[in-house]
């Protein structure tokens, strides 16, 4: 088994009293799309931010391609790190394709490098060219997340991390976005960590499923897997809510056909 | 145009200059310290709050009182830097007026910018943290462009606050659009008083829109309206300051400084006429607070001007003895030049006295002529005083030697003051004997049997760096002995009175008139 490009062990996080993270580990390889399945409080958020420095573990290791986090300089690691969250977090005074260009400028990049690479990243991400001139506020919610994507693949990063990305999005929207990401995973050889509470989210894009609760792991297996049947009784329980909203819709498909 | 608006307007390019110099460097000087202080303060709730208490403590301060406290301050600060450095600090005139001012424009800039740099949104920072910004990055790139406009709605009060503060610099020796105000009120020149206003009010209102323009270039990211109001704001600090590097560029002036009632702006006026006559170039700083005054000469702030012996004799050399008019000023002469190097040149010729006066009908009903037949009477009388007397020697010496015990006691400037006794709301002021308003409002000044008020010659001093210029001292001298109480009196009257005024600088030409012309 090749090297992990990400590893978590026995991380733990508290806030106060309460243990967000209390002790997972994880190894995460290069080229997968894992989704951080749970609900709110769960600690998957926490354990995600673990990975890119923005939360400090109390105890336990976090490695990414070897390298000990956080490290001394943690936005040197982040310039390497792709990051998405709900929220976007757009710079508000920042036209769209400046938002784009952040990394690449942090990095170094020269004006003559950065033009080409944002206007790449737009047709990847399907918005139009001119879309670039626009401030965030004249973007719809769906266009914002796009931009959100475009701004965290510009320096070209190996991995992403993805914090409900797509879930402030109307379905349809969503839906379109998560085929979209999962098709430039793909294209472009990335490693994704993305973090949902959308079991449907998780099956249909991601080729692992870790489901947390309360700051630990309980099930860690591919999507195929855990529909088959889980030994933990919550697991098979959050996997039993698709498979009966599928034969529902079967249902309603075979009454009207 | 009315005359008084013809000199108004003349003097309008020096005040103006000084005015803006001074509100634009307290401005830049608070914006520097507030600003940092902002982004530490927003970042830390260690240093939020007090910062925001001390901020709002100071603004609690009147103005007129923080510009004040400055002088003892830096006096004392001054001492120190002699003993350690070997210069002193001047504590008298730009230097206070920018200090207080500078604590003045904090708070607002303080409180917006805390506002502001707390109120990002935090799903921004946490975008600017996660496209990997260092502090610095994510603080110039992200947090302050967008709280840019709420730090500059601060600045905007703060500059508007500043302008208007700035008026009460006068006093403290610097010039300033105050000077008209200060100047105006006492001669009752109430074009000067409405004139000074609207100028520092045009100014403030100026400065804000322009400002403003900034701000909602800065919210609607329009380039054009930043550069417009900076633009605006540079091209009228530089129209407003070309004066002062225009006259800062001419040859050796003398400052000569003036207390803040008529007399002293005639006696400046006169001075600086014969300076000019003599072919100096001159500066007046008019409207000195009475404390300050004396302090402005021994520092060379001022180079020379009128002050009286008793002033001198009870606040310099702290004496409340009264040995007699020709030896408290020998003493005087001697004291301070021993004590400060100041040259006391001699007396003008009158006494401007403190002194004890009421309406002649209500005197002759009552029988009183003296101090002695006032104190039986006291208790049913209302005592009116200018705004330092009660605080003096002088009244504490008058009043335990007669036991005066008055009804009531009120204070006023002192043209109000008058107008109080004529009106009946006093029945005794304290009157100054040189003043033209005790003839012409038909007064009595009461006589003192028991010399408890000392002798107030009108005395030319000279600042110790001044002491042997010859040409300052060639064109003082012919004036010494040579203006009787009775000129004082008319030309104090032709300033006071309210018909027919005359300005400060009319009626020092009226009086130059009657003495030998200059050398």
């Amino acid at each position: 088994m090749a090297e992990p490009i990400i590893e978590l062990r026995d991380v733990v996080k508290r806030y106060g009293a309460l243990e967000a993270v209390a002790g997972i580990s994880l190894a995460i390889e290069a080229g997968t799309f894992t989704a951080l399945l749970g609900g709110s409080g769960s600690g998957k958020t926490t354990a995600l931010k673990t990975i890119n420095g923005l939360v400090v573990p109390d105890a336990g290791e976090v490695r990414v391609a070897g390298e000990r986090v956080p490290t001394a300089s943690g936005p040197a690691l982040r310039r390497r790190i792709g990051y998405v969250f709900q929220e976007v977090g757009l710079f508000p005074h920042m036209t769209v394709a400046e938002n784009i260009a952040v990394g690449p400028r942090l990095a170094g990049w020269t004006k003559a490098d950065i033009a080409p690479r944002v206007a790449e990243l737009l047709r990847l991400v399907a918005l139009p060219d001119d879309i670039g001139a626009r401030l965030p506020a004249a973007l719809s919610g769906g266009q914002r997340q796009r931009v959100g994507v475009a701004r965290a693949l510009a320096a070209r990063p190996a991995i992403m991390l993805m914090d409900e990305p797509f879930g402030a999005l109307d379905p349809v929207t969503r839906d379109q976005l998560g085929r979209d990401y999962r098709a430039l995973h793909e294209q472009l050889g990335l490693t994704t960590l993305m973090v949902t509470h959308d079991v449907w989210e998780a099956l249909l894009l991601a080729d692992r499923i870790v489901v947390m609760d309360q700051g630990k792991v309980l099930a860690d297996a591919s999507p195929a897997a855990l529909l088959a049947g889980h030994d933990n009784a919550r697991v098979r329980a959050l996997m039993e809510t698709p498979k009966r909203q599928v034969e529902r819709v079967r249902e309603l498909a075979g009454d009207v056909g | 145009m009315d005359p008084r608006v013809a000199s108004a307007w003349a003097l309008l390019p020096g005040y103006l200059g000084q005015h803006v110099l001074l509100s634009a460097c307290a401005l830049l000087l608070g914006l520097a310290i507030s600003l940092p202080l902002a982004v530490a303060a927003s970042r830390s709730a260690v240093v939020r709050w007090p910062a925001l208490l001390v901020a709002s403590l100071v603004q609690t301060i009147p103005s007129l009182a923080l510009l004040a406290l400055f002088y003892p301050l830096l006096l004392a600060l001054s001492s120190v830097t002699k003993g350690a450095f070997g210069f002193g600090l001047p504590s008298l005139g730009f230097l206070p007026s920018l200090l207080a001012l500078t604590l003045y424009s904090m708070l607002p800039i303080l409180r917006n910018g805390v506002t502001g740099l707390t109120g990002v949104d935090p799903a921004i920072v946490e975008a600017a943290r996660g496209v990997g910004m260092t502090d610095s990055q994510r603080l110039f790139q992200v947090e302050l462009p967008l709280a840019a406009p709420v730090i500059m709605a601060g600045v905007r009060t703060a500059a508007v606050w500043t302008i208007g503060a700035a008026t009460l610099a006068t006093p403290v020796g610097q010039t300033s659009l105050g000077n008209y105000i200060f100047s105006g009120l006492q001669t009752e020149n109430w074009v000067y008083v409405l004139f000074g206003c609207a100028a520092s009010a045009g100014l403030a209102m100026a400065a804000d829109q322009l400002l403003g323009l900034i701000e909602s270039g800065l919210a609607q990211r329009t380039r054009w309206r930043i550069v417009t109001g900076a633009v605006g704001l540079a091209l009228g600090a530089a129209v407003a300051l070309a004066p002062l590097v225009a006259t800062s560029a001419a040859p050796a002036r003398y400052v000569v400084g003036a207390k803040d009632f008529s007399e002293q702006y005639i006696l400046a006026e006169l001075i600086a006429g014969r300076l000019q006559h003599a072919g100096a170039s001159v500066e007046r700083k008019e409207d000195l607070g009475s404390t300050f005054a004396y302090s402005a000469l021994k520092d060379g702030v001022v180079d020379t001007y009128v002050d009286y012996s008793g002033t001198l004799w009870a606040n310099v050399l702290k004496r409340t003895d009264n040995p007699g008019r020709q030896a408290v000023l020998d003493q005087l002469t001697a004291e301070l030049k021993r004590r400060d190097g100041v040259v006391v040149l001699g007396s003008l010729g009158f006494e401007n006295a403190y002194a004890l006066a009421m309406r002649r009908s209500q005197a002759e009903a009552l029988h009183i002529r003296t101090l002695d037949d006032l104190a039986s009477h006291a208790g049913q009388l209302t005592f009116g005083a200018d705004l330092e007397f009660l605080s003096r020697p002088e009244w504490a010496s008058v009043r335990d030697a007669y036991g005066l015990k008055f009804r009531k006691t009120a204070e006023y400037q002192p043209t109000f003051m008058y107008r109080a006794l004529t009106s009946g709301q006093a029945d005794v002021i304290s009157a100054f004997s040189s003043d033209g308003r005790i003839a012409a409002d038909d007064l009595v000044v009461l006589d003192d049997p028991r010399h408890a008020l000392p002798p107030y010659d009108a005395v030319v001093l000279i600042s110790p760096k001044r002491a042997n210029d010859q040409r300052l001292l060639g064109v003082l001298k012919p004036l010494i002995g040579k203006i009787d109480v009775a000129a004082m009196r008319a030309a104090n009257l032709s300033v006071d009175r309210d018909m027919d005024k005359a300005s400060p600088a009319q009626a020092a030409t009226a009086l130059a008139a009657k003495l030998p012309p200059p050398p």
